[in-house]
């Protein structure tokens, strides 16, 4: 980790994930052969925050940049950061061929449910009667669609090998998120396939609660949804 | 088996007062100052500091890497 100050909101859910990213990548020792693939969201800026390679990719296109990255660098751990707007809306035909074909990469999503960097608006993954910016009413199944499930989707394609899905909200499953993070970039150092890790996250200046509040919520709403586990281990 | 003591150290520059640290905590030994740090944030502040055991839940909740944990074995 660089000794740089976060732009993202007190309590938000990246700064864990970054932390867990980093982490697992020191005690792998690839701190200088890893490149990172950074999104458009609020996570735009990770590349100031974790010492490796980045690069920044179009809206969406980050596991096609990946994809090209991993194939000229064949032992290099190439990893995207997404969030639920730019994988599971304006990328998702970049990550489902990218899942499908079995790209050695690794696809960390963070799932919030929402499009927290433009100031929460409705996203494909937005619960049925979530309130948003853009449904003030709640989402509605007859008009705006059911939420989609990018993990489940994962997890039914032959390429994928390890498809999971974690949280960061308590000490006991920020542990197991880490240990799913490094069981996925050695799956994907070993040439086995692509790795999904979603990550169920807080947006609570999105949702409108503080910090705890939204834990909370985020407990009791959204994991009844999006059940937390192993969806995929064929390693 | 000695005991083992813990102590914390808070960034209190960097702390954004999200006050995941408060509610992760099983001694009750951080709470949410009233005092605000350069960016307007109110920080949080080590209130019991005798009763931190060293489990390091703070640290590991919080987003911004702003708590350092010390951990001694204390001898009988």
């Amino acid at each position: 980790m660089n000794d740089v100050p976060m732009h993202y909101c007190p309590g938000c859910s990246h700064g864990v994930v970054h932390k867990l990213v980093a982490e697992v990548i020191e005690e792998m020792g690839m701190s200088d052969k890893a490149i990172g693939v950074s999104p458009v969201g609020c996570a735009v800026f990770a590349y100031r925050y974790i010492d490796i390679d980045w690069q920044e990719a179009a809206h969406g296109r980050a596991p096609a940049v990946a994809t090209g990255i991993k194939r000229l660098w064949p032992d290099r751990l190439v990893f995207t950061y997404q969030g639920d707007g730019d994988l599971a809306c304006i990328g998702t035909a970049e990550t489902v061929h990218a899942l499908n074909r079995g790209e050695n990469i690794t696809i960390i999503f963070i799932n919030n449910a929402i499009y927290g960097m433009t100031g929460g608006q409705m996203a494909p993954t937005t619960l049925l009667g979530q309130k948003t910016s853009t449904c003030p009413y709640g989402r509605e199944a007859s008009l705006h669609g059911y939420p989609l499930k990018i993990t489940e989707m994962a997890a039914m394609m032959e390429g994928t090998c390890y498809v999971t899905r974690q949280s960061v909200d308590t000490v006991a499953s920020i542990r197991k998120a880490k240990k799913a993070i490094r069981k996925a970039f050695q799956a994907s150092m070993e040439g086995k396939g692509s790795c999904l890790v979603e990550i169920v996250a807080t947006c609570n200046s999105g949702w409108k609660l503080t910090p705890v509040q939204a834990n909370k919520w985020m407990e009791e709403n959204m994991f009844p949804f999006y059940q937390k586990g192993d969806l995929k281990d064929t390693i | 088996m000695g005991k083992i003591r813990g102590a914390i150290v808070v960034n209190t520059d960097r702390c954004k007062g999200c006050g995941l640290c408060v509610e992760s905590c099983p001694q009750d030994v951080i709470a949410r100052g009233k005092r605000v740090n350069v960016h307007g944030y109110p920080f949080v502040e080590v209130v019991k500091g005798d009763a931190c055991i060293g489990c390091a839940s703070c640290a590991i909740v919080c987003p911004d890497g702003c708590i350092t944990v010390y951990r001694k074995k204390m001898e009988e």
